[in-house]
């Protein structure tokens, strides 16, 4: 019978993970770049957030940190040490998968003891260990089940624990909620955080959700063709992003001509100018202008339609078409009587700024 | 009546199959048994223990079928993992390879192998257990079909880079999260080497080694009965290791067991 402790488990000390540094790796497939140059920095028990389209090299960056890809040049190190030819069992990690990779001939708790075991602990110091882990995640009365007796969300629990049971100086998580269902994917990110924050292991996180990704990070970083686009907290990359693939890939935003003179851009087609972004560019080019940034006004003379209605539940989104052709999406808290399609309306926009790039 | 006509099927097509399988093994226990002159006697299963030339060929073919089954497990589950971690792209060759003793009849491989034994005569000396490195070729194919197959059904690079990520080196990998993850596969990649080699005769009879098959031939041109009970013993050993196997194999399955 598992052991169960009565109160909270003690676990480390937060801040106590390791910092990382990833300096210029580069790996290749053939002609196919997975990773070129990348560099990326993790502070001692901060949580980062590798976010990109699939093939950015989110995934391969991970693994390279883990040593399950040995990059073809570039360094790593973990905690100052330079692990870049170290085999993973030598790396002092923990990792949680995509896949389900509980041993399937284990019972739960030997699973989340077998790291423990390998590092030489008394049976009784890794079943109290194990017991105490399994408790982290809300599992404690799960240990003498086998994997296969576990649905998907309560494996990637024990994955969690498994990790963690072993005090990793960094936790790697590789897309590790993609496999679950909607609604145990938030309960379980949320957990994740939870226990990052208690524990304080330094984390890297790989997704291609950015909800996922700005939900539980305390940095993001955009990764595209191999590359990390910017790095920042979740609100500023959503409100400053740097570049127009993190504009386009973080949330929704709309592109409309503008022309940038003294640190304003004109939106052309909507007759208004509002503060650019650092990293914009002088003159003429577009600019990205969040849906929340916009506001749709019913009004018969207005010179924008109506184009499509989308029902969110708390929020209504809408597409305006404008006389000069381009497309507006515009989200707004859902109240009252709903715009239909083909109504009159005009557009308003707030002062908040915007990055403008070259068209 | 649909149903009644179902079930007597199975029951005629059963018995049949019984039938096909056990007159054959009847008709073996009934001329070891039979004395020539009428009645019965058991001195032909007593001469199984007490005849010298056989106890030592079943020695012999026992220590083979053992060499050889942890031979084939030494050379095809490292190997195997290995190429499914590393090198996925050459599995279709090292299935090639390990077919392809089936496609040579076992003459041909005899003619070749008997320069090859020469050396190994001479490396290792004249013993019947050099053998075991033709025998560990000859049970590819069919080792490497069950072993592939229980490979097939778990993830192992998961299961790898997650051992490996908690800290295991590859002995630690492969002894402790592979194997016990493809015993069932282990188990009848075993199973079958022992029966291949409890049965195999060209290859031991043109290199001259008494194995339990020669030596069964050559009694049964001077004592058809004791040969006909040693074939029969040989037939029921390996049906009792097939049951202990599979029954050893259902008791580490079940539920509840950990490891210690």
């Amino acid at each position: 019978m598992t052991a169960q402790p009565a109160t909270r488990p003690a676990v480390p000390a937060p801040g106590s993970g390791a910092s990382v540094a990833l300096r210029g790796l580069r790996r290749s497939y053939g002609d196919v770049h997975a990773l070129d140059g990348l560099d990326l920095d993790l502070a001692a028990g901060e949580m980062v957030v590798l976010l990109g389209p699939s093939g950015c090299g989110k995934t391969t960056a991970l693994r390279a940190l883990a040593g399950l890809e040995i990059p073809d040049t570039g360094s790593v190190a973990i905690g100052g040490r330079d692990v870049t030819r170290t085999p993973p069992n030598k790396r002092d990690i923990g990792m949680v998968f995509q896949a389900y990779s509980l041993f399937p001939h284990l019972t739960v708790l030997d699973n989340v003891a077998f790291g423990l075991r390998l590092r030489g602990r008394t049976r009784a110091a890794r079943r109290e260990r194990a017991a105490e882990m399994l408790a982290l995640v809300g599992l404690g009365a799960h240990g003498d089940r086998f994997p296969v007796q576990l649905s998907g969300g309560q494996q990637q629990r024990v994955a969690l624990a498994r990790a963690l049971a072993v005090e990793p100086a960094v936790l790697l998580l590789d897309e590790p909620l993609s496999a679950l269902d909607a609604q145990v994917r938030v309960q379980l990110r949320e957990e994740i955080r939870r226990i990052q924050r208690e524990v304080g292991t330094t984390t890297l996180f790989v997704t291609h959700d950015q909800e996922e990704a700005l939900a539980v990070a305390d940095r993001v970083g955009v990764m595209n063709a191999g590359r990390l686009e910017q790095i920042a907290p979740p609100a500023e990359l959503y409100t400053a992003p740097a570049t127009a693939f993190v504009a386009g890939f973080i949330g929704l935003s709309s592109p409309l001509s503008a022309r940038v003179t003294g640190g304003r851009a004109e939106l052309l087609a909507l007759g208004a100018s509002v503060p650019v972004l650092p990293g914009s560019i002088e003159g003429a080019g577009t600019a990205l202008l969040r849906p929340e940034s916009l506001g749709l006004v019913p009004d018969p003379s207005g010179t924008a339609r109506v184009a499509a209605v989308s029902f969110l539940g708390a929020v209504t989104r809408y597409d305006a078409d404008l006389p000069d052709g381009s497309r507006i999406t515009v989200q707004a808290a859902t109240r009252g009587v709903p715009l239909q399609v083909g109504d009159a309306v005009r557009v308003e926009v707030e002062e908040r700024a915007v990055l403008v790039t070259a068209s | 009546m649909a149903d009644v006509t179902a079930r007597l099927v199975r029951w005629v097509l059963l018995a049949a199959f019984a039938a096909f399988f056990l007159v054959p093994l009847i008709a073996l226990a009934d001329f070891s048994t039979k004395k020539p002159a009428g009645g019965r006697s058991g001195a032909a299963w007593h001469a199984l223990i007490s005849d010298p030339t056989l106890t030592a060929a079943v020695r012999v073919s026992v220590t083979l079928a053992i060499l050889t089954a942890l031979g084939m497990l030494l050379l095809l589950v490292p190997t195997m993992v290995w190429v499914r971690l590393r090198v996925p792209r050459a599995r279709r060759l090292i299935e090639l390879l390990c077919l392809l003793p089936l496609t040579i009849p076992a003459l041909v491989l005899v003619v070749g192998l008997d320069n090859v034994y020469a050396w190994v005569d001479y490396l290792f000396g004249d013993s019947p257990y050099g053998l075991t490195f033709v025998y560990v070729v000859l049970v590819l194919p069919f080792s490497y079909r069950a072993l592939d197959a229980a490979l097939s059904a778990i993830d192992v690079r998961t299961l790898a880079e997650a051992a490996r990520s908690l800290g295991a080196g590859w002995p630690t990998v492969i002894l402790r999260v592979v194997l016990p993850n493809i015993r069932t596969g282990v188990a009848s990649a075993a199973f079958v080497t022992v029966a291949l080699v409890l049965g195999e005769y060209t290859v031991s009879s043109l290199l001259h080694y008494d194995t339990l098959p020669v030596v069964i031939v050559l009694l049964g041109k001077a004592d058809a009965a004791e040969s006909t009970a040693a074939a029969l013993a040989s037939l029921l050993a390996a049906a009792a290791l097939l049951v202990l196997l599979s029954l050893l194999d259902r008791r580490r399955r079940a539920p509840g067991r950990t490891s210690r």
